[in-house]
C-alpha cells in the first residue's frame, strides 16, 4: 500500500529520468472566450444589409447558432425535450465560447418560457427555442409575454402536437401562436432561419414595438436538413439591447416607480378594470401594427412574390410549402401554365394589404400547408375576402409529419383551372367559385 | 398615410368616441418619421406646425393641464433633471395652465384623488374630475402612454397631446417625437410667441400655473405659483413631491 503512495519517477524514451532533461513546455492556457471577446459591434443596418457574406453548408439548427452568434444575446435557457432540435444544445456551445452571457437547463418548459419573461423584465437580450409539445406546455407564459411588453425571441421547430405522441413536423402549434399578440414569422429554409433569428431582435426591442418574436420553421426539414446559408463575419454583432428605451420600464426593485409599474394593475373587478385590460390588449395589438415597418426595412417586406405577372393560378404558402411550391410552379411551367408564388414570411402582423393588391386579378388561389386545420387558408381568405373573386383551394395538406410531394400542389393548380374534381382536396375546403370554367377549360386544351 | 394636406379630414379627434373604440392603428394611423408629427391622426410633414397646433389648443381650452410623468418627475439622471426644466419653461408660458403628475403606473385604490395624481389605468377619473379638456403628456413610458391617451379618447372631451422622446403616439391628437431638452426649449419658445401672436398675457408675478384644490392645500392656499421656482437640481429636490405626491404617500399605497 505504501509503495502505491510514493511518487513515480518518470522516464523519457531513453530511461533517463524525465527530471534530467528540459522541463516540458507548459502551453498558456487559451481562454475560451476569446474569440467572443473579439466581437466588433456594428449597426443593424450595416450588419442586414451590407456587410459581406460568406457561403456555407449547415443545418437550421446550426443557423440558428449562427446567428446567436452574431446577436449580442445576453441569456438564453434550454429544455431540450424530444422532441426538439439540438439548437438549444448549440447555443450551450455558444456559452461555452463566451457568445451568450448566461445559460442554464430550465426544468420544464413552463418554468423556460417564465424565466425568459423574468430576463427580459429585467432588460437583458433573451433567447430559446421549444417545439410541438413543449409549445404548449409552455404557451401560458408564451402568451403573456406580449401583454408584459417583453422583448425576447422564441424559435418554434414545429412538431406535431397532437396523440398519439410523434417527433414529426407538423406546423399547427403555429395556430396557436398566431392570437397571442406577438410576432410570428415562419422560415422556410435554413437561411430563412439565420436571417429572421437575428432580424427578430432588433424588430422586437423597437421602441414602439417591444414585442416578443416567435420565429418558426417546420422542425426536421429545416432544423435538421442542411443547406446554403450566406452568412456575416463572427467577428461583428448586433448592438446590445437599450432596455432603457423600451415602451415600459425595466424591472427594478431599487428604484419605487419602475418596481410598481410592474404590479399586475387589473384585479380589482369593476369597469375600470375592465376597461384598462381591453385598452392594455388594444395596445399589443397596435404594437404588432407598428412591427410593419422594420419589418419592411429589414425583412423587404411581410412576404415575398415570384412570377405574379399575367399568373394564371397563384400559390400561396409559408415555411417549407413555400420550397415544395416552388418548385411546384417550376413543373407547371414546364406544362405551360404560369403559376405565380406568394410566400409569406410574416404572419402576425399579417400581410393584409400585400395580398389584397397581390391577389386582386387572381382566378385561382392554392394554399397548401403541413398541418391539417389549413390555418394559413383561413387568414388569406379574411384578408382577401371581397377583394378578389378568385377560387380558394385550401389544400393540399400533409400532417402528422408527411412530406408533401409537389405532385399533390401541381394537381391542386391543374384541377382547380379545369374544374376537374380535386383527390385530395375536399370540396368543403374550396372557397369562391366565380371562375369562368369555360375559359380556364378552353385554356387547358390549348397548353 | 396620408397627410394634413391630401386629406383635411381629421381621424383623431377629441372625444367621448365612444365605450370602446378602436385603437388609432386599428384606424390606420401610423407614427411619423424623424421632423415629421401627428396632426388629428394626418402625418404633418413639419414638427413645428404641430408644435403651433399644440399652443393654440393649450392656451385656448379651458383647465389645460400638464401631466409630467416618472421620466422627468425623478431625477433619474442629469438629463431628466434638464428636461424637467424645460417643461416648467413650457408651463410659464400657458397662462392658468395646471400641472398634475403621474409619478407612477399603479393603479390607485380604493380611490384616486384626481388633484393629485394622473394615472394610467384610470386617466379618465382625473381628465373629468378636473374638467380638462386640453393637456400634454411628457416623460411617460410609451405602453403606459398609449393605454392613457386610449382609454382618454374613449370616454373624455379632452385633446390630448404627447411630446415623446421615442417615435411619438398615434392616440394622441397632437404628438411630436424625438422630444429631447432642445426640442421642449423649442416647444417653449413656439408656445411663446403663439401666445404673444394671440395677445395673452402672462401675470406681472409670473404665478401663471394654477394649484389644484390639493396642491393649494400643500401650499397654505395659494391657488397659483411661478413654475420656476420649482427649477429641480441634480439631487432631485422639487419634481413629484413639488405638486403634493411624495415618498411617504407612494410607500403608504405600496
Amino acid at each position: 500500500m505504501s509503495e502505491s503512495l510514493e511518487a513515480e519517477v518518470k522516464t523519457n524514451p531513453q530511461g533517463d529520468p524525465i527530471t534530467s532533461v528540459a522541463a516540458p513546455k507548459v502551453e498558456a492556457k487559451k481562454d475560451p472566450h476569446a474569440e467572443a471577446k473579439k466581437q466588433t459591434v456594428v449597426s443593424p443596418e450595416y450588419l442586414f444589409l451590407e456587410a459581406p457574406r460568406k457561403r456555407e453548408f449547415i443545418t437550421g439548427s446550426e443557423a440558428a447558432k449562427e446567428a446567436v452568434r452574431r446577436s449580442n444575446v445576453d441569456f438564453a435557457v434550454a429544455y431540450p425535450i424530444t422532441p426538439q432540435s439540438e439548437t438549444m444544445q448549440l447555443i450551450g456551445v455558444l456559452y461555452g465560447e463566451g457568445y451568450v452571457k448566461e445559460y442554464y437547463r430550465g426544468e420544464e418548459e413552463y418554468g423556460v418560457m417564465s424565466s425568459i419573461a423574468g430576463a427580459s423584465r429585467a432588460g437583458v437580450r433573451c433567447y430559446t427555442a421549444t417545439a410541438g409539445p413543449g409549445t404548449l406546455r409552455g404557451i401560458e407564459p408564451i402568451a403573456s409575454w406580449p401583454g408584459h411588453r417583453l422583448p425576447a425571441v422564441c424559435m418554434f421547430t414545429c412538431r406535431v402536437v397532437n396523440a398519439p405522441l410523434a417527433i414529426q413536423p407538423d406546423n399547427i402549434e403555429i395556430s396557436y401562436l398566431l392570437n397571442c399578440g406577438m410576432i410570428v414569422f415562419h422560415a422556410e429554409n435554413q437561411q430563412d432561419m439565420y436571417d429572421f433569428t437575428m432580424k427578430a431582435f432588433i424588430i422586437s426591442e423597437k421602441n414602439d414595438v417591444t414585442l416578443p418574436v416567435g420565429v418558426c420553421c417546420d422542425g426536421f426539414f429545416v432544423t435538421h436538413a442542411r443547406g446554403y446559408v450566406h452568412m456575416q463575419d463572427r467577428s461583428m454583432k448586433l448592438p446590445p439591447r437599450e432596455a432603457w428605451r423600451g415602451a415600459v420600464p425595466v424591472l427594478d426593485a431599487e428604484n419605487p416607480p419602475a418596481r410598481l409599474s410592474r404590479d399586475a394593475p387589473v384585479q380589482k373587478s369593476n369597469f375600470m378594470a375592465y376597461n384598462i385590460h381591453a385598452v392594455w390588449q388594444q395596445e399589443v395589438w397596435a404594437a404588432v401594427e407598428r412591427s410593419r415597418k422594420y419589418i419592411n426595412q429589414y425583412m423587404g417586406g411581410l412576404l415575398s412574390a415570384e412570377n405574379m405577372e399575367n399568373a394564371d393560378a397563384v400559390i400561396i404558402a409559408s415555411g417549407s410549402a413555400a420550397a415544395q411550391s416552388r418548385e411546384a410552379a417550376r413543373l407547371c411551367a414546364d406544362k405551360g401554365i404560369k403559376v405565380g408564388l406568394i410566400k409569406v414570411r410574416s404572419l402576425r402582423p399579417f400581410p393584409t394589404d400585400e395580398l389584397r393588391k397581390l391577389c386582386k386579378d387572381a382566378k385561382l388561389i392554392v394554399i397548401p400547408e403541413f398541418n391539417y386545420v389549413g390555418w394559413l387558408a383561413r387568414e388569406v381568405a379574411t384578408a382577401i375576402y371581397g377583394h378578389s373573386k378568385a377560387k380558394i383551394i385550401a389544400g393540399p395538406h400533409v400532417y402528422g409529419g408527411q412530406s408533401m410531394p409537389v405532385e399533390l400542389i401541381l394537381d391542386e393548380v391543374e384541377s382547380g383551372l379545369t374544374g376537374k374534381k380535386s383527390t385530395n382536396v375536399p370540396l368543403s375546403a374550396i372557397m369562391g367559385a366565380d371562375v369562368n370554367q369555360a375559359d380556364v377549360t378552353h385554356f387547358m386544351q390549348n397548353i | 398615410m396620408e397627410t394634413t394636406k391630401q386629406k383635411p379630414e381629421r381621424i383623431i379627434t377629441p372625444g367621448p368616441a365612444g365605450f370602446h373604440p378602436p385603437s388609432a392603428a386599428q384606424l390606420g394611423v401610423m407614427l411619423p418619421d424623424p421632423g415629421q408629427g401627428l396632426m388629428y391622426g394626418l402625418l404633418e410633414p413639419h414638427e413645428e406646425n404641430v408644435i403651433e397646433e399644440m399652443a393654440r389648443v393649450m392656451l385656448t381650452s379651458p383647465n389645460a393641464t400638464l401631466f409630467p410623468g416618472p421620466m422627468v418627475l425623478w431625477a433619474w439622471n442629469d438629463h431628466a433633471v434638464e428636461k424637467a426644466k424645460a417643461l416648467l419653461e413650457i408651463a410659464a408660458q400657458i397662462p392658468n395652465v395646471m400641472i398634475i403628475p403621474m409619478p407612477d403606473y399603479r393603479p390607485k385604490y380604493p380611490k384616486i384623488d384626481p388633484e393629485e395624481v394622473i394615472n394610467p389605468n384610470h386617466p379618465n377619473l382625473t381628465i373629468w374630475g378636473n374638467k380638462i379638456e386640453a393637456c400634454i403628456f411628457i416623460g411617460v413610458h410609451c405602453h403606459y402612454a398609449n393605454l392613457t391617451l386610449k382609454m382618454i379618447r374613449a370616454g373624455t372631451n379632452c385633446c390630448t397631446m404627447a411630446i415623446c422622446a421615442e417615435q411619438g403616439h398615434e392616440d394622441a391628437m397632437l404628438t411630436i417625437r424625438d422630444s429631447d431638452t432642445a426640442k421642449l426649449k423649442l416647444v417653449a419658445k413656439v408656445f411663446k410667441r403663439v401666445r404673444e401672436q394671440m395677445g395673452l398675457k402672462l401675470p406681472d408675478n409670473g404665478e401663471n400655473v394654477r394649484f389644484t384644490g390639493t396642491q393649494s392645500k400643500v401650499y397654505g392656499g395659494k391657488t397659483h405659483t411661478n413654475p420656476l421656482d420649482f427649477m429641480p437640481n441634480s439631487t432631485g429636490v422639487a419634481g413629484a413631491a413639488a405638486f403634493g405626491h411624495n415618498a411617504e404617500q407612494m410607500k403608504r399605497e405600496a
